[in-house]
Order: structure tokens, then sequence, then C-alpha cells
């Protein structure tokens, strides 16, 4: 491939890697600049790269070590407290899935999703599962996307916001069960009706 | 036994770190008999499943 046809591809990638960036910076221009400084670096070592899927990966993987740069450098000073109350309706709504007993009440006991795998294959479930993000409580999400989108092990997401182990696996239990409902009403339940 | 909500923050924890040996048996006997729960921990595996996914779902939808 030419070098145009690579920063062709590239400037491609631009809106969805501003799209993940926000979602994890949730500032616009801390994401604008990630995505500059990856796609900069990214053009730097661009002769190495044959085809669009690679260059994709790679080109991902620059942005995800500029967002986990630009994660640290805030640090401790990103804690909010405004958003505890979003937490704490989040968990109610868990909680309201449970009798006094602690065991799943009748009509909300999780059921298997039919297909999950061909859901990753439709581009309306993606905008499902980023919309059930987008919802989640601030920090609830920024845990959540540190763990599974960055690779953080959670002791460093605990160094790194300044919070307790135990704090840490209560939000990603509270992120994961959150957005576990979230798909489940967005798309698990409609698609069961329509078929 | 374990309550199904109890074993709802096992089976997210499994996700970071190892259990332990009691908490292993603990969960294993629990989705023995918990059809719910067999469903749940199904779902964290998909969300993971997923997360990896998320850069390449354009691509996917483009197919």
């Amino acid at each position: 491939m030419t070098d145009t046809r690579n920063a062709e591809l590239i400037s491609g990638f631009r809106p969805q890697m501003l799209k993940f960036a926000r979602l994890q910076l949730q500032d616009d221009s801390g994401a604008e600049d990630a995505v500059q400084e990856a796609i900069e670096a990214a053009l730097g070592g661009i002769d190495r790269f044959a085809g669009r899927s690679a260059l994709k990966t790679w080109i991902f993987t620059i942005l995800r070590h500029k967002i986990i740069d630009a994660l640290r450098e805030r640090g401790r000073t990103v804690q909010i407290s405004s958003l505890e109350r979003d937490e704490s309706e989040l968990d109610e709504a868990f909680d309201a899935l449970f009798k006094e007993n602690a065991h799943w009440s009748p009509q909300s006991r999780p059921k298997a999703w039919g297909d999950p795998e061909e859901a990753l294959q439709q581009r309306q479930f993606w905008h499902v599962f980023e919309t059930c993000l987008e919802i989640l409580p601030a920090r609830t999400a920024r845990v959540f996307m540190m763990r599974e989108f960055l690779g953080f092990e959670t002791d460093e997401i605990c160094t790194t916001l300044a919070l307790t182990t135990s704090n840490c696996n209560v939000i990603l239990h509270r992120a994961r069960a959150g957005l576990r409902q979230c798909l489940n009403q967005g798309w698990f339940a409609g698609e069961a009706q329509s078929c | 036994m374990l309550s199904c909500k109890h074993a709802t923050h096992l089976m997210s924890e499994a996700l970071d770190r190892p259990l332990s040996g009691r908490e292993r048996f603990n969960l294993r006997v629990h989705l023995l008999f918990c059809r719910g729960c067999r469903a749940f921990r199904g779902q964290m595996d998909f969300l993971r499943k997923a997360s990896r996914s998320f850069i390449h779902w354009r691509d996917a939808g483009d197919q």
C-alpha cells in the first residue's frame, strides 16, 4: 500500500477513534489530543502495515496507550462525588432484581441470551452497546473501560484512581450488572419478541 | 449456601482475580443448582468478549 492510501485509511478510522477516546476520557479536547497524537505516531511507522485490519488494530493499540497516558496524568484529580447518586440508583435497580433472601425474584431471573455471538456481527447491536456504556455513571464507566478496553489490572486501576480494592470490585460489578441489564432490555429482550 | 446476589459478585470478581478454593467451590455448587446464575455467568463472559471486540465493530457491521 502507498502512503496516501494508508493516510486515507487512517483518516477513515478517525471518527471511530474519537468516539472510543471520548467514551473513556469524557472530555472532547482531551479526546482530540489523544487521537491526534495516535495518528501522528501511526503515520511515523506506517510502512510495516500490509492490511486494513492490521493497521486498525495497530492504530487502536497506539490510541489505547495515549488514553492510558492521559488517564494516568489526570490520576487522582478526577474523583467526582456529584455522580454518586447515579451509582446508588444503579445499585437500587440491581437490588430490585432480588427477593428479600437475595435470590433472584422469578420475573427477573436471568435467561440465557439467544445467540449473543450473532449480535457482535450487527451494527445496530454496537449502537445499543455504546448507548449502554454512555448511560453508566461516569466513574463506573471509566473503571469498566480501564479494565475491559485498556486491559489495566485491577490493582493498577485502584492505584490510579485512589480507590480501595474492594471499592474497585464493587464498581466493576456495578458496571457489569448495569450493562447486562441495559443490553438485556435494549437488545436481547426486544430481539426475543421479534423472533 | 451462597445467595444469588453474592454469586454475582463472585462471578464478576472471577474476571479480575483468581478466586480462592473455597470461593470456587461455593460458586460451583451454587451454579449447579441455579439456572439464573448460569445465565448470568454466560452474560458476563459475553460482556468481556464484546468489550474486546469493540474496536472492530464497524468492520463487522460492514460485512
